[in-house]
């Protein structure tokens, strides 16, 4: 992956230098290993910045809400997605984006890798092709990448992007012998008790934070309803229910629109896998409509139109 | 001792359902006394939020009824409407409240009977699952 940070480099440096964007859109360095940060990058000049690595898992499109210059952005499989989302949604506008489609193989989790050193604090990261190595205060190990991506990159079936200008390398192979939902489908099969007490202790360590909402690219509302107080649709406390209510309508905005992308669960202080609740509608609209969110920019989101013929069977 | 009976929200539409209520009481047609009927202009506008704060207050059922797809008086928001219940059914089912707490119907302003038998059936269903057990949210004693 470490081979598409000089295309990056060399493309954005262009691109600012010949004015064709007035900024850049990519991931830097962060403070501490694995975690790459968003960066706007507005001068030829700093384009050293940027870089692409298995840790750029933070979602661009979030960054391009409402922007009115011309911008150039990385996207891969996920982000691509959320890119036509935020075109559709008349968030941006396509002839603003100047896109460099990255072919993606996956990004790590950083919770693995943690537990992986003991939680020991890592120093240190570089990477190899298949192969990471973390290193530490007196340690260092070489991991497999495959074993440690992200459980959305493992279930992904759009690595490659669906929308871009230029991409940087050759499109990579689809992983079609996966099945994304074979955790919901396990759940389905549960009596109704055993749902809630799954989802009730899935969020108990929730402290509202609103991090998972901050860092979806879906999330746009100027205000938001978690914000609004009349009526005021649920509460601001920690208390389970309010909690719940919190999760179950954050997850309901994002239907027909998410891309399990996984920025919600990479942010979350407490590591709370929140996609359990959109996994379930992603699996629901692809079986009832038929519907993949971010795929084309030749169709109305779901819900901005319907078919006479639409599912009718839960209805007398 | 009161025997427990099922508080049931119903969001019915102005143009058809509530209607067919109406039509239902003036023919003195029997059909249970467990709803708490709201008057929505189309079951189009029923936001989801209304079903959750519905169940967050107590409710032990949600009925939404609304036009025949192809009868909307707003020619289209039922349709755009089913899209939006059939998910959110799936996923209320999916975190745990239990199926035949939440139910859908479309029923014209002429169809007291199909009203009557709607009721009836959606009352039966809440009653056997007893009370609301799920997301109902406890409010602070105010002294
Ligand atoms: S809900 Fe989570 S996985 Fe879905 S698009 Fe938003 S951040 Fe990505
Ligand atoms: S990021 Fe985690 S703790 Fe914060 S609101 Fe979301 S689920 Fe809760």
């Amino acid at each position: 992956m470490i081979r598409y940070t000089e295309k990056i480099r060399e493309r954005a440096r262009e691109l600012l230098g010949q004015g064709k964007v007035d900024v850049f859109i990519g991931y830097k360095k962060g403070t501490v290993p694995l975690m790459n940060q968003p960066v706007m990058i507005k001068r030829a000049e700093d384009v050293d910045q940027l870089l692409w690595d298995s840790n750029c898992c933070l979602n661009l499109a979030n960054y391009l809400t409402k922007r009115t210059e011309k911008i150039g952005i990385v996207a891969n499989g996920c982000n691509s997605r959320n890119i036509v989302i935020h075109i559709l949604e008349n968030q941006i506008k396509r002839d603003q984006l100047y896109i460099l489609g990255i072919p993606c193989e996956g990004t790590i989790d950083h919770r693995a890798v943690l537990r992986a050193a003991d939680n020991q604090e890592l120093l240190g990261y570089s990477e190899d092709g298949k192969e990471f190595t973390i290193r530490g205060a007196g340690f260092e190990k070489t991991l497999k990448k495959e074993e440690f991506l992200r459980t959305n990159c493992k279930t992904c079936q759009h690595r490659n992007p669906v929308i871009y200008d230029e991409l940087l390398g050759d499109p990579v192979p689809e992983n079609t012998e996966v099945d994304p939902f074979s955790d919901v489908k396990g759940l389905e099969t549960q009596p109704p008790e055993k749902k809630w007490s799954f989802f009730q202790n899935l969020i108990s360590k929730c402290i509202r934070c609103y991090a998972c909402r901050n860092a979806c690219p879906l999330c746009y509302c100027p205000t938001c309803f978690v914000d609004e107080s009349k009526p005021q649709w649920v509460g601001k406390s920690i208390d389970p229910i309010d909690t719940m209510t919190f999760h179950i309508l954050r997850a309901y905005h994002c239907a027909g629109r998410c891309t399990d992308c996984g920025a919600c669960e990479r942010v979350c202080p407490v590591a709370i896998p929140m996609r359990q609740f959109t996994k379930k509608l992603n699996k629901d609209a692809k079986e009832l409509f038929d519907w993949e969110a971010g795929l084309t920019l030749e169709t109305r989101p779901l819900f901005d139109f319907y078919k006479t013929s639409d599912y009718n069977e839960f209805i007398y | 001792m009161n025997e427990w009976s099922p508080k049931i929200t119903a969001f019915l539409c102005n143009w058809c359902t509530y209607g067919a209520a109406d039509l239902a009481g003036v023919s003195r047609l029997q059909y249970p006394p467990n709803f708490r009927v709201i008057r929505v202009p189309c079951s189009g506008r029923v936001s989801p939020k209304f079903i959750l704060a519905a169940f967050r207050q107590g409710a032990d059922g949600v009925w939404v009824s609304g036009c025949h797809p192809g009868d909307c008086h707003y020619l289209e928001g039922n349709f755009y409407a089913r899209r939006k219940f059939a998910l959110l059914k799936g996923l209320l089912e999916h975190i745990g409240i239990e199926p035949g707490r939440l139910h859908f119907s479309w029923i014209s302003s002429a169809e007291a009977t199909k009203f009557v038998e709607v009721a009836t059936k959606v009352a039966n269903a809440v009653g056997a699952l007893g009370p609301a057990k799920y997301l109902i949210k406890q409010r602070a004693e105010v002294a």
